[in-house]
């Protein structure tokens, strides 16, 4: 049975004509994967390296070093929040805020909290200072401007 | 004459929106693109050279002389990269730039493309980068519609394909060879040098790595003519034969402890005080700075009393700071400890460490226990002297490591303990301990 549905395993090898080696493609698929999947699970890992023609080993090593991915036993829930504590951000109250929204979901960074529904995560600098502090949804950066709003947004109500 | 600057990187930024390929050629777009395709792609590089143009990443190299560092009569594939994996703390302007205007940037990659004879382009994007991902996407579909990427572009008989790549959250990408073996699918590893990338670079092969805002100012340079560009800026030192000059219009981001954080376009050479009382509305809570970040935390701190240091190439350097950066300017108010500053940048550098060098991984790791244990009021004087001694020791410039992660992780231990160091003293010496609350982490 396999992990990676055959839609998945196309998009995968619709993006071996962009590089000169099938490397090359491991973190655009290790991308569809946990996008997917909300993981990369051991299994996938094996199919993805045979895609790619490498040993499982090369795939996780790669992955392993992106503290972005999530194997199986950790996945990720359904919304990634990131919030901020480099300089600009932890200047307005970042640490703060991360140890307020963990707190107040009894998790640490890292962790899943309302059955699965969101993840909480701590960032170094996401780029956006001039929001500062600031946090990420998913892909996208904003404002956070404190607990309560972060919470909502973790919730899905904002 | 800062105050009559016309912006032009930020021309059509601030109005909350992505200026579409139409709106671009409305507003003159591609004249650049234009201009150069006139030219031979060597008569291109050397209007680059000619206008001063220094990289905006960071190290401030000359831009058309890193293009000709590529083999002579090579048969191709040559590559040229896009770093945007802009993450340095306190840094933001390659975000809004593609965000706001992808056809500035993408318009000087093409002409940059066309000047080193490359076939491909990667931009290699940070994932956090969401928006500006899809707004590059669209620009790109644009440019293929209108010929302006693909095959025999504009009619000229050059070629140039462009492929996003998204990172996955590691600063260390923002390095130029870590960022190719990230690109290639392995772990972001820096890579010895030389080979250089322009010798052996992504997929071993001549490659050549910018910045985005140094494509968007390469768009300008071949719309308006070196000449243009250097009538902006800080000349070059006629007493100093190695100084490139400082010319061109910077983005500089502002944030922190200030009124109005945000983004502004002025001439290289404004000063940290000019950009915090006349563009960012002032220190907040009518505070006083009592250090200010020149150009992102890898380069150290200006004191309260080097506010007027111009922020040029070389003016963070006379003062004691690594360099100008990437002129991210953060703001520190007086009421702030220094050591939970200092604590902050030790962590960020310990995190983002990619842990193959001895020396940084675990330098950086050891300094952040240090710092730690200082802001629990469980410091002592040795422990200034053991990070004198870690900052001394780890990074490029004492030759031990392999890339510059830890010189900037040790830039603001140095200019902590040469600029700071009665506050960090008391501080040891009363036994105090930081109000500043840090969430405990599970491991």
């Amino acid at each position: 049975m396999s992990v990676l549905s055959e839609s998945i395993k196309q998009r995968i090898r619709e993006h071996f004509d962009r590089y000169p080696s099938k490397q090359a493609v491991t973190l655009p698929a290790l991308h569809m994967v946990q996008q997917e999947l909300r993981c990369v699970p051991a299994g996938a890992i094996e199919e993805i390296a045979e895609l790619l023609e490498l040993s499982p080993a090369q795939v996780y090593d790669t992955m392993s070093f992106y503290g972005f991915f999530r194997d199986e036993d950790k996945p990720l829930g359904k919304r990634r929040v990131w919030i901020c504590r480099s300089l600009p951000c932890m200047l307005r109250g970042g640490d703060e805020l991360l140890a307020e929204v963990c707190d107040r979901l009894h998790i640490t960074p890292g962790g899943n909290a309302k059955n699965d529904q969101v993840t909480i995560e701590l960032a170094e600098c996401l780029g956006a200072c001039e929001m500062a502090p600031c946090m990420l949804i998913e892909d996208e950066v904003h404002p956070a401007i404190d607990a309560d709003h972060v919470l909502q947004v973790a919730e899905g109500k904002s | 004459m800062s105050e009559a600057f016309q912006p032009v990187l930020l021309k059509r930024c601030g109005k909350n929106t992505t200026v579409g390929i139409d709106a671009y050629l409305a507003d003159g777009g591609y004249q650049g693109l234009k201009n150069a395709l006139a030219k031979q792609p060597g008569e291109v590089t050397q209007t680059v050279i000619d206008s001063g143009l220094r990289g905006r990443g960071g190290a401030g190299f000359s831009t058309g002389t890193k293009w000709t560092f590529l083999p002579k009569g090579h048969p191709g594939p040559i590559y040229l990269c896009v770093n945007g994996d802009e993450s340095e703390p306190g840094t933001f302007n390659n975000r809004v730039l593609i965000e706001e205007d992808p056809h500035q940037v993408l318009e000087g990659l093409v002409i940059a493309g066309y000047a080193i004879g490359a076939s491909t382009s990667y931009f290699y994007l940070r994932y956090e980068y969401g928006r500006g991902y899809r707004a590059l996407e669209k620009a790109i579909g644009e440019m293929y519609s209108r010929n302006l990427l693909g095959k025999n572009i504009l009619g000229s008989g050059y070629s140039l394909d462009i492929h996003l790549h998204r990172g996955a959250g590691a600063y260390i990408c923002g390095e130029e060879t870590g960022l190719i073996e990230s690109l290639e699918g392995k772990r972001a590893w820096p890579r010895i040098k030389p080979p250089f990338p322009a010798v052996e670079g992504a997929f071993r092969k001549p490659t050549i790595v910018n910045n985005i805002e140094t494509l968007a100012c390469v768009t300008h340079i071949l719309d308006r003519g070196p000449d243009w560009f250097k009538t902006i800026g800080i000349p070059k030192d006629p007493n100093n034969p190695r100084d490139g000059g400082s010319y061109g219009p910077k983005l500089y981001c502002i944030s922190g402890h200030v009124n109005k954080p945000g983004l502004v376009e002025l001439p290289l050479g404004v000063t940290a005080r000019e950009l915090i009382d006349n563009y960012a509305g002032g220190v907040w809570k009518g505070r006083k700075a009592k250090a200010v970040v020149p150009g992102g935390i890898s380069m150290g701190f200006l004191s309260a009393a080097e506010l007027d240091t111009p922020l040029d190439f070389n003016g963070p350097g006379k003062v004691g700071c690594l360099g100008l950066g990437t002129a991210a300017v953060i703001v520190i108010d007086d009421q702030t400890s220094m050591v939970d500053v200092l604590y902050n940048t030790c962590r960020f550098f310990a995190h983002e460490s990619c842990g193959q060098c001895t020396p940084c991984r675990e330098g950086t790791a050891w300094s952040t226990k240090i710092l730690k244990r200082i802001r629990e009021g469980q410091g002592t004087m040795a422990d200034l002297k053991t990070l004198d001694d870690i900052s001394k020791t780890i990074g490029i410039m004492p030759g031990t490591t392999i890339c510059g992660l830890a010189d900037g992780a040790a830039w603001p231990i140095k200019n902590a303990l040469q600029k700071f160091r009665p506050e960090l003293e008391e501080f040891i010496q009363t036994g105090r301990r930081s109000d500043l609350r840090e969430v405990a982490l599970a491991h």
